[in-house]
């Protein structure tokens, strides 16, 4: 009964406190000394060595610039892995929204930024074992992706 | 003899091991903070942390507890999963930019005497609230990014946030205020007029935030995806929300299968359809928030029949995604744009 007296405003403060707190890290971010067009060839090839198949690129620079915004350049990456994506959409509807994968890219000058979300998040929509260590390697891809293109 | 050998022998294995062992500065670095800033600290999306007035003015344990904590709601996030030995290695890292040892701040450098919290608090809003806000809640933006212009080099900190009131040291905060910050808006309070003793109670005053911060509240139970059910088939619903999307003020600019570049044409899975909108006005705005925000661009229903021949819509929740920026000038937006997304599937579904 003490015990229990005891927990309940204890879980009460540590809920609180998990609020004030910033969130964790959960977007994997990478800043390439390279430029964009150099970062964007580099990003599709190592995509593929990593047996992802580029689906789509959407050029988000172009349309803000004809729309009259000033930006520089600004792409997002569509990515998956074809019969993976099949699989998973037909197995767990639920992660459709979040399929195929992207990635963010835009330069900063003479640099350039990418920008992922960390596939563990989905846990959230799917969390079987097996899920689980299916984003883990997909958070690893991206992370490996990120170092290669980094050092390149 | 032989047993000083093995001993020497011992001891030199344990330091290489130690060495080995010891985490990369530099790659952790890389790896967690060159993103917002910039590989050779001259800041981004995040502060410039190689600029000398930064140097000169933050202790080590500020920078320690800031890279722990983040700063809720205001972009930079918490690391916690990081050991004390990786964060230390940060921190080494990062001071590499510094100037000579003896410019630091060391925890003694500035002495705070007691000052009137509630003077303090005219004296801020007369000389702070400016840049930091009000109620000390900060600037706005998010700091510099090469590809969008911006007004200031760094965007005012929020004062009264639980993680600058966990790292800042009175003492820090008096030595800012004293000399202010060179190469930023922030100027010297002494130069400009202040006396010691206003500049005393204006730190009393931000140590008195601590006993209610400003919380960033985000909503616990809201979903990844928005799920609505529609009483048509399939291709009269995409028509419906790209009609639905249209009457929102935005633009189609692409339907195809989610399956599009991954299969060829004729293998894709036509039951599973993107209708992909944008309104640059209001990516725009979005990305004047945040940069990053592109992962939930451009906006996208999609349409997908299922086995039974229900037809459902479904996309991701803009309000869910808000978390993970740590960005609590996005929520708005954010929240804006989940409103829209149900707008159109309803006007879809109807």
């Amino acid at each position: 009964m003490t015990l229990r007296l005891l927990f309940i405003p204890a879980l009460v403060l540590s809920l609180f406190v998990s609020a004030a707190h910033a969130a964790e890290e959960r977007l994997l971010m990478m800043r390439s000394t390279q430029s964009f067009p150099e970062t964007m060839l580099a990003l599709q090839k190592t995509l593929g060595e990593y047996g992802y198949t580029v689906s789509r690129v959407q050029r988000v620079d172009i349309g803000l610039t004809s729309s009259g915004f000033q930006t520089d350049r600004y792409r997002i990456v569509f990515f998956g892995r074809p019969d993976e994506t099949r699989e998973l959409t037909a197995a767990h509807p639920g992660l459709i929204p979040y399929l195929p994968l992207s990635m963010t890219l835009y330069a900063e000058e003479e640099e350039t930024l990418l920008v992922a979300l960390d596939p563990t998040v989905l846990e959230e929509v799917v969390s079987t074992r097996e899920f689980g260590f299916r984003v883990q390697r997909w958070k690893n891809d991206i992370l490996s992706i990120m170092d290669e293109l980094r050092e390149d | 003899m032989m047993m000083q050998k093995s001993l020497l022998l011992f001891g030199a294995a344990l330091i290489s091991l130690s060495a080995a062992a010891a985490p990369d500065g530099v790659r952790l670095y890389e790896r967690h903070c060159a993103a917002c800033h910039g590989l050779d600290g001259q800041g981004g999306v995040g502060i410039p942390l190689a600029l000398r007035s930064f140097q000169i003015a933050v202790e080590d344990d500020f920078l320690f507890t800031t890279i722990r904590e983040g700063r809720p709601g205001r972009v930079m996030p918490a690391f916690q999963s990081l050991s004390d030995a990786q964060v230390s290695a940060i921190v080494r890292h990062i001071r590499g930019w510094a100037p000579e040892r003896k410019e630091r701040a060391v925890p003694t450098t500035t002495k705070v005497a007691y000052g009137h919290p509630e003077r303090g608090k005219t004296l801020f809003a007369q000389h702070c609230a400016q840049c930091h806000g009000a109620n000390g809640e900060g600037g706005h933006g998010t700091g510099v990014t090469f590809s969008r212009p911006r007004d200031l080099p760094i965007m005012a900190p929020a004062l009264n946030n639980p993680g600058f009131l966990a790292s800042a040291s009175d003492q820090m905060i008096k030595k800012t205020l004293l000399e202010g910050r060179e190469g930023t808006p922030m100027v010297s309070f002494l130069k400009a007029g202040l006396k010691e003793q206003d500049i005393d109670d204006i730190v009393s005053y931000i140590r008195s935030m601590e006993k209610a911060p400003l919380h960033w509240q985000y909503d616990r139970e809201e979903k990844p995806t928005l799920v609505m059910e529609s009483s048509y088939d399939l291709a009269t619903t995409v028509e419906s929300v790209k009609r639905a999307a249209v009457g929102m003020n935005f633009r189609i600019i692409r339907t195809q299968s989610l399956e599009g570049g991954l299969f060829p044409e004729g293998e894709q899975n036509d039951k599973q359809v993107i209708v992909y909108f944008c309104n640059f006005n209001f990516i725009n705005q979005a990305l004047s928030l945040d940069p990053r925000v592109g992962l939930f661009m451009p906006c996208r229903i999609t349409v997908v029949e299922g086995e039974d021949g229900t037809v459902q819509l479904m996309a991701i929740n803009p309000k869910y995604m808000s978390r993970l920026y740590n960005n609590a000038e996005l929520d708005d937006a954010c929240q804006e744009m989940t409103d829209i997304y149900l707008s159109i599937m309803e006007e879809a579904t109807l």
